[in-house]
């Protein structure tokens, strides 16, 4: 079983937010990286680009598959994570803390009640 | 639900992620695939092949019907060893790779399993006028065991006459103990065996394997391995409108017997003096990973790709990217990937990119 923090929002292609008064932190769940299997390579947004909620971000790329990164809401990027740079497996080892990958400066939050809950999540991930 | 294997049960008590692989339900992984890539490239994995198709061919004509059926002449090597060839079509294209176990007067093929029933008619088919019999093995199981402490762990599990047969064997021989065959072959670039042995006797090997500390290895690790080892993968880097020559494997065409006329040597000949592309290394310079289809541009080369990436991956052992395409014959130097809209430098290389734990590579 994948863990799926209750106080996380995500959206149907995998991604999580989690929100720090304006910020939306953003990274993929527990279940989207047992998936892919290990990261080896992951390409992230510029810092102070502009995202419509459902625009390209970013790639996470296995050994065997790359996956596209969608912005869970709009926003500008405000933070990435450089260490993904050297150790991709961060967001193997630690999808919802070290293994965040970039964080949105959220331009309406009320885009946060279009996501799943936790428990959403879980019955779109049973239903797969 | 897809075939399993005599191991099946082994793979889940393993925690083997189940996934299907040509119509058989396979590991892909244990948990991790670079941890498993890693084990046989520095110690010993354990591979289960048992969904690959043995077919053994017997009779009188044998010999004959294999010099007509492959693109290489068993003729080349002495029984005792094994030999890798293609089989060919009338154009030449590939209809498969396999090996060939040459015994005295027995041959055992492996052929792939994704291609098994399309195999077996062609071999069917190309036997009309030849008293051969060819006969499938499903009661077998195959156990691949590859990595610098594969043999000496083998030596340890086997029975005696077993531990013998390994310590003794030839790259590229093998050996009948009972109804086991013992053979130095693989598909990882690392010294190993590979043992064909049958399927109720495959569980108790495996766990006296495991037991020794030989990591079970799933199918995602096998590609990587088998890539940085620079072998083909059928259905990747060629299949039945690709040549040899356009697959790297023109080591493995005998034309040397010009009265040899196997199945595809007329299309070959004709394709040998006309030119051909050609399939060749690629390690790419930066950040990102090649995959399969991506499109290649030479230098020099037209508006669209040049060539096109066959089988490509991250490397665990080099740390960057490498694949094989098809590119036009005699490129060299730096060319760019379409990797999402961008154009990447690859340098273009001869494969194989590893070899004994070693990167092997040599620029072009």
């Amino acid at each position: 079983m994948s863990e799926i923090p209750a106080d996380l929002r995500y959206r149907d292609s995998h991604e999580w937010v989690r929100v720090e008064d304006d910020i939306a932190v953003v990274g993929i769940s527990d279940h989207a990286q047992d998936a892919m299997g290990d990261l080896v390579f992951v390409e992230l947004p510029e810092e102070g680009v502009v995202f419509a909620a459902g625009d390209e971000a970013g790639v996470v790329e296995s050994v065997k598959a790359a996956s596209d990164i969608y912005a869970p809401v709009s926003g500008e990027v405000v933070a990435v994570n450089e260490a993904l740079e050297d150790e991709p497996e961060l967001v193997n080892n630690e999808p919802y803390a070290g293994g965040w990958l970039f964080k949105i400066k959220m331009a309406d939050s009320g885009e946060l009640k279009e996501m799943l809950t936790a428990d959403q999540y879980q019955e779109q991930i049973d239903s797969e | 639900m897809g075939h399993r294997t005599p191991l099946y049960d082994a793979h889940l008590a393993a925690g083997g992620k189940m996934v299907d692989f040509g119509g058989w339900d396979m590991p892909i992984h244990y948990g991790s695939q670079l941890e498993e890539h890693h084990a046989v490239r520095q110690h010993a994995g354990a591979f289960d092949v048992s969904h690959m198709t043995v077919v053994d061919v017997t009779g009188s004509d044998a010999r004959a019907y294999l010099r007509h059926l492959l693109a290489n002449d068993i003729d080349k090597v002495k029984a005792g060893r094994a030999i890798y060839t293609c089989m060919l079509n009338e154009r030449g294209g590939v209809v498969d790779d396999l090996i060939v176990y040459k015994g005295d007067n027995d041959y055992r093929l492996v052929v792939n399993c994704a291609t098994r029933e399309k195999d077996l008619d062609w071999m069917e088919k190309q036997a009309g006028g030849f008293a051969v019999d060819i006969h499938e093995r499903p009661d077998l199981a195959m156990i691949a065991v590859q990595g610098p402490e594969a043999r000496a762990i083998l030596e340890k599990v086997l029975c005696e006459a077993g531990a013998k047969a390994v310590a003794g064997l030839p790259f590229f021989g093998f050996e009948y103990v009972g109804e086991w065959l013992i053979a130095r072959t693989g598909y990882t670039g690392e010294d190993g065996a590979e043992i064909i042995l049958p399927g109720h006797k495959a569980e108790d090997l495996w766990q006296r394997l495991v037991d020794a500390g030989v990591r079970p290895t799933g199918l995602g690790a096998r590609d990587t391995l088998r890539l940085e080892a620079g072998l083909n993968l059928y259905g990747n880097d060629m299949d039945e409108d690709i040549t040899p020559w356009e697959a790297g494997l023109g080591w493995t065409v005998a034309l040397d017997d010009a009265e040899r006329d196997f199945v595809g040597r007329a299309a070959l000949e004709k394709q040998k003096t006309e030119g051909h592309r050609q399939l060749l290394g690629l390690v790419l310079e930066g950040k990102g990973v090649l995959r399969a289809h991506q499109g290649v541009h030479v230098p020099g080369g037209s508006v669209g790709p040049d060539g096109e990436i066959t089988s490509g991956t991250y490397s665990p052992t080099l740390g960057k990217a490498v694949a094989l395409a098809r590119l036009p014959a005699g490129t060299t130097g730096t060319v760019e990937v379409e990797i999402r809209n961008k154009r990447l430098n690859a340098q273009v290389v001869r494969a194989p990119f590893v070899r004994n734990g070693k990167a092997t590579y040599k620029p072009l």
